[in-house]
Parts: C-alpha cells; sequence; structure tokens
C-alpha cells in the first residue's frame, strides 16, 4: 500500500516526458527536414540571382533597393561553402574540413567541460534554494542579474582570474559554465518545487527525511524539467566555449578558426560560412545526444518506479 | 714544506678547472618559466620569438618562454599588470597610456625601428600626398589607432574636425571600403591590409586585380607624424624582484638576447619563420604570411641603432603626438621607458658572438611573390 501512493507521483511526472509536444523521430521527421533544407538552399539561391541579375540594385516603385547583401562576399554561393570543406585550409596543407574537425573536438572538449560544471553548478544551487525560502528570494536575483550581464564582459576577467589561480586551462570552461548553469538552477528548481503538495504531505506523514524526500520525489518530478535545461545548456555552452577562446588567446578551437577567418574574411567568405556550419554541427550533435539521454534516463526511471 | 703545497696547489688548479665546468652544467638545471603575451593572434608580426623560441634561443638562456598569443578582448599591459606574463607586446601610444594610468608598465626593447601605418589612394586619383586629401574622405582606425594620420593632416594645415577640411571616416580592420572607392584615402599596414588590396581576386577569377602601380602610398615615416610600434614590456615591480634566486633584470636581459636573435634568425631565414608562425595557426593563408615576414622585417631592418635599441628622436615624437592628441595628459615620467636593459642584452650580445649581425645594413628586402587571397 505504501508503495502505491509513490507509483502516482511518477505516473504523474512521466506523462510529461511520454508525449512529447512533437515526434522527432521517423521518415517524416527526415522528409520535413530534408524540405526545409531544400526551402532555405532555393531561397539563398534565388536571392542570389535576382541580385546578380540587377546588378544588386533592385528598382522597387520609384526606390532602388541596395541588394548588394546577396552578392558573393556577403553571401556566398551554397556550393562555395561546401566546396571549401575540401580545399586546404593552407597551401599544401589539410583540407579546410581536417582543420575543423580537429577545432570542433577541441573546442566541444572544452564546452562539455563547461557544460559538467554548469550542471553541477545549476543544480546545487537549485537543490540549496528549495530547501532554504530565504536563501532563494536572497539569491535567486543574483543568478538572475549574473545572465544580463553580457558574456563578453565577463570573460576576459574570468582569463585574468584563472590565471592568477594558475588553472589557465579552465578559463574557458568557467565561461561556459556561466552560459549553463543559469537554465539548470531555473529549471530544476521548478522541477523540485513543482511537486503535488499531498504527495508532499503524505511523504511528510511517513516521516520522510528532507534526503528521502529529495531522491524519492523531488528529483523524479524534476528529471523532465532538468533535461530540458541540460538541451538548452548543451547548445549554450558550445556558444560560451566558442566566445571564452577568444580572450583567453586559444587558437586550437573553433573560436581562433573563427577570428582568422573573420580577420581574412574578404579574401575567403566561404570559410567563416563553414566555420559556422561547423559550430552548428557541433552545438547540434551535443544537443542530440542529450536528448538521447533523456530518453535512456527517463524510461530508466519511470521502469525503476514500477 | 713545498711538498705538502704540491696537493694543496693540485687541487686548488683542479677546482678552478672544473668550477666554471661545474657552473656552466648547473646553469641551466632548471630553466625559467617565463611568459609573452602577443598583441594580437600568432602571426608573422611576432615570428622572432617564435624563431626564438624554435630555434634554443631561449633554452640557451636558460628560459622557458611561454608565448601567448593576443585577440579581442586582450590587452597586453592589462595581462602583464595582473601578473598573467611577464613580458608583452604593445605600440608606444596605448604604453604610454597605460603608464600614466598607473600599469607600471616599463618599456624595455624598441623592436621595430619603423611604422608599418601608411595611408593609401588609387593612383588614378592623383592624391600622392597629405596635402591632397584635403575635402576628401580619408579613412582612419578607431581605437588609438588614428592619431598619426590625425598629427599629418594637422602639420598639413587641416583640421581633422572640420569636415569642411577633411572627412574623417572610420573605417573597419578590413578594405572593402576602400575597393568598394567609398573613401578616398584608407589607413593600411604595409604588412596586414595592404596586401590584402593586392592579394583581391575578381568575383570572375581574376588576378592580380591590383598592383602597387596602381595604389599611391604615403609613408607617415616620411611625413614624420609616425609613432613607435611593436615594443617589449615589463612591469617595473616585476623586475625589481627575483626568481628562482636570478634577479629579474637579468631574466629581462636574456629574454632580450634571445629575441633579439630571433629577429635576426627571421630577417636571414624568413621562409623558416613563416613555417613556424603557420605551425602555429593552422587557419592562416601561407602567402600572405610570407608577405607580412617580408614587411615586418623592413620595419626592423636595417637598424640603425641596432636591434632593440630605443631611438630618443622616434620617442620624442611619439610622447609628443600622444601629448597633443591627450592619449596621455601629461609628458611621460621617466620610468616610462628604460634602455639599459636593452643596451645590455645588445652589447653582451656583441661580446658573445661578434659574427652576429645586429645591424643589418647589407639587409635587403627579398620578393615575396603576392598569392590569390594570401593563399
Amino acid at each position: 500500500m505504501s508503495d502505491s501512493v509513490p507509483q502516482d507521483v511518477y505516473a504523474a511526472s512521466s506523462v510529461r516526458a511520454e508525449n512529447p509536444p512533437v515526434d522527432t523521430s521517423g521518415i517524416r521527421t527526415i522528409v520535413v527536414m530534408a524540405l526545409m533544407v531544400i526551402v532555405v538552399a532555393l531561397a539563398w539561391e534565388g536571392l542570389k540571382a535576382l541580385g546578380s541579375a540587377n546588378n544588386y540594385a533592385l528598382p522597387i516603385g520609384g526606390a532602388t533597393l541596395d541588394f548588394t547583401f546577396v552578392n558573393d562576399t556577403q553571401l556566398p554561393h551554397i556550393a562555395a561553402i561546401f566546396g571549401s570543406f575540401v580545399e586546404p585550409a593552407q597551401r599544401n596543407g589539410p583540407p579546410l574540413a581536417q582543420v575543423l574537425f580537429s577545432a570542433s573536438v577541441v573546442t566541444l572538449g572544452r564546452a562539455v567541460s563547461g557544460f559538467v560544471m554548469g550542471a553541477v553548478l545549476g543544480g546545487l544551487l537549485a537543490i540549496l534554494f528549495t530547501h532554504s525560502a530565504l536563501l532563494q528570494r536572497g539569491l535567486l536575483p543574483y543568478v538572475v542579474a549574473s545572465q544580463t550581464v553580457p558574456i563578453l564582459a565577463i570573460a576576459p576577467m574570468v582569463v585574468v582570474w584563472m590565471r592568477q589561480a594558475q588553472l589557465p586551462h579552465l578559463a574557458v570552461p568557467v565561461i561556459a559554465a556561466y552560459l549553463t548553469f543559469f537554465p539548470v538552477t531555473i529549471y530544476a528548481l521548478r522541477g523540485l518545487t513543482s511537486v503535488p503538495p499531498t504527495s508532499l504531505e503524505l511523504m511528510r506523514s511517513y516521516a520522510a527525511t528532507p534526503l528521502q524526500i529529495l531522491w524519492k520525489l523531488r528529483l523524479p518530478n524534476a528529471l523532465p524539467h532538468i533535461f530540458t535545461a541540460l538541451k538548452i545548456s548543451a547548445t549554450a555552452s558550445v556558444v560560451g566555449a566558442v566566445i571564452g577562446e577568444l580572450p583567453s588567446g586559444l587558437q586550437d578551437g573553433l573560436g581562433g578558426a573563427i577570428l582568422n577567418f573573420n580577420q581574412y574574411y574578404v579574401q575567403s567568405p566561404p570559410r567563416l560560412w563553414a566555420t559556422i556550419v561547423a559550430a552548428a554541427v557541433v552545438g547540434i550533435l551535443f544537443f542530440v545526444v542529450v536528448a538521447v539521454s533523456e530518453r535512456i534516463v527517463v524510461r530508466w526511471s519511470r521502469n525503476d518506479s514500477d | 714544506m713545498v711538498r705538502r703545497f704540491i696537493p694543496v696547489l693540485l687541487i686548488a688548479m683542479l677546482l678552478m678547472a672544473v668550477v666554471p665546468l661545474s657552473m656552466a652544467q648547473d646553469e641551466c638545471a632548471e630553466p625559467i618559466p617565463v611568459r609573452l603575451q602577443l598583441k594580437w593572434v600568432t602571426q608573422a608580426q611576432f615570428a622572432g620569438y617564435y624563431a626564438a623560441d624554435a630555434q634554443g634561443y631561449y633554452a640557451e638562456e636558460c628560459l622557458e618562454v611561454t608565448i601567448l598569443p593576443g585577440g579581442p578582448d586582450i590587452g597586453p599591459q592589462q595581462v602583464v599588470a595582473s601578473g598573467g606574463a611577464e613580458f608583452g607586446i604593445d605600440w608606444m601610444g596605448s604604453h604610454l597610456a597605460s603608464r600614466e594610468q598607473g600599469s607600471g608598465a616599463v618599456a624595455i626593447a624598441q623592436i621595430f625601428e619603423r611604422s608599418g601605418m601608411r595611408e593609401v589612394t588609387w593612383a588614378d586619383s592623383g592624391l600622392e600626398t597629405i596635402e591632397d586629401l584635403q575635402g576628401k574622405i580619408v579613412g582612419v582606425w578607431g581605437f588609438g589607432n588614428q592619431w598619426p594620420l590625425y598629427a599629418a593632416l594637422v602639420k598639413a594645415g587641416m583640421d581633422p574636425d572640420n569636415t569642411d577640411d577633411v572627412t574623417i571616416y572610420i573605417q573597419p580592420f578590413d578594405m572593402v571600403d576602400f575597393l568598394n572607392r567609398d573613401i578616398d584615402a584608407a589607413a593600411a599596414m604595409t604588412y596586414n591590409e595592404m596586401a590584402q588590396v593586392l592579394e583581391f581576386v575578381g568575383e570572375d577569377g581574376t588576378f592580380p586585380v591590383y598592383t602597387m602601380e596602381d595604389l599611391n602610398v604615403i609613408d607617415l615615416n616620411e611625413v614624420g607624424t609616425a609613432m613607435l610600434e611593436d615594443l617589449v614590456f615589463a612591469n617595473e615591480e616585476w623586475l625589481a624582484g627575483e626568481t628562482d634566486g636570478v634577479a629579474n633584470e637579468e631574466i629581462a636581459i636574456r629574454f632580450l638576447r634571445a629575441s633579439f636573435r630571433g629577429w635576426m634568425y627571421c630577417r636571414d631565414n624568413p621562409d623558416d619563420c613563416v613555417q613556424y608562425v603557420l605551425d602555429e595557426g593552422s587557419t592562416l593563408g601561407a602567402g600572405h604570411q610570407a608577405w607580412m615576414m617580408s614587411e615586418i622585417n623592413k620595419l626592423i631592418w636595417p637598424s640603425t641603432t641596432g636591434i632593440g635599441i630605443l631611438d630618443e628622436a622616434q620617442y620624442a615624437t611619439t610622447a609628443e603626438i600622444a601629448e597633443t592628441y591627450e592619449v596621455i595628459t601629461a609628458a611621460p615620467d621617466e620610468g616610462a621607458v628604460r634602455t639599459d636593459l636593452a643596451q645590455a642584452a645588445f652589447d653582451s650580445l656583441l661580446a658573445d658572438m661578434p659574427d652576429l649581425d645586429v645591424y643589418g645594413e647589407e639587409w635587403e628586402a627579398p620578393v615575396v611573390e603576392i598569392t590569390p587571397n594570401g593563399e
């Protein structure tokens, strides 16, 4: 009998996980995605063709619309962007794809470290706030405020601090963590505190300790929320790592590649675009890994409760 | 009586022979770690330091040098002031400004004798001198890099703030506006932006689109308003201290000795130095870096004062321009630059290696092929 009531609690939380808003699997998804790519590509190349045909000055009514933004410098052909992957990044050097691949691995490594640090910190803060209304009221505004400060202003300071702490290699992960802890704190806090009052009362009536309530009631209830946050954090950590690489002077990652291709943009616009593609792929991969872990973990936690 | 002394004498002689040897061996049991903060990302502008490292010159001085590339948001002055690096590379203008704000930075060696900053116009525009820029749209960079040109305009009787005289346009760090002929003149570093014009490939793949003959180049060194560029600086508090029992001034001298040798190596072996740079930056264009290496060498060699030695007259000009345009509010204090460390490094290098060519009087810039897109 005592087991049946907590089961209902799990059931309540797993309903949300069982019915995600959009089914992201199957052939239909792939077809839709492929269609989207085709539509974007058509619009991209269509605009370029339109601009090129009118010498980048489109007469509309009485006015002339400046269309230089679709010239080859500002918006290279899609074929040129993907073609640049196979061309050498440097005379007699390896192809750009290889250079960007190793840069992506390096940046992903930093992003994952930052992601883990941010997730742990965010989770701990959420647990702290769950158990102390005073701390929540006192500190949460600062957590929110931390995200209104531009990361560009924080990053150079983090680099200086970490150098002084003799931990320069941690600078980029810390900057990535700065971006990633926030969603985890907010979503986990919501998940941990939004337990049904009846369940909470029941747990208390069985004289459950706060730790037991956390482990058996709050955490399972928060799991879907936490995973939503982790998916946001996964992509944010890649952004954080790239931004962090700039003031750290690290040139072996995607940040360094973006910086150099930006400085010499006029000389080869497709390379910067190719680097953007690489950064996007890294972010998407990380997102997918977290999304897959979500399915496994949430299912496991459901099975565990049966 | 005498016999008794013989062993002592022998031992003494032996000691005299062995001690210097063992001292030489002990000299570098543990290299001293120091860090150098560059002003920008790895590129041929800093090749001499990479060469000193790769050629083992730093190791010969018992130093283990870590070269920290710069980038946006990295102020070498801030990094050195906060103890993130022992040495930094900066231009004289921003060095004097940070010195005035209390960074405690001291310039210890002037690497570039000439300024790489130019103002370029199209040859067909007929604009050949600063005076010709009257009434034109003149591109300059912001962030404190505009003062040499401002000083040149004032010298030619124009007020940069008066649009009746000249229209100042703060240009981005690329040459697109100049290539599009939206502006009449553009600021360009010989070793970077100027090459980007020459390396330009037309939309239909034509190359070269522009050669030096298409450009008029106004040299601010000749106008007399150039400001000193790349120098080595350190923090005065650090210089007064010691590391592992070695006076930091001594470490600075050793660092400069090896760095000077690195720059001499890059003068004589530019291809090797370009390769050192490319090895550190896999996304840099090889052709562009080869051009940059050559242009950087031109800023150093031939060296009238000798590598690393500051020219007092040039320093006075730079300080004067900095004060005129309120980069600094008062003349720099005595401690802003010191020449004794570079001089000691220079003299001891010559004493140890009399064959070293520290002036490079005979050096002539090799012809560097312009490559499409700098690849």
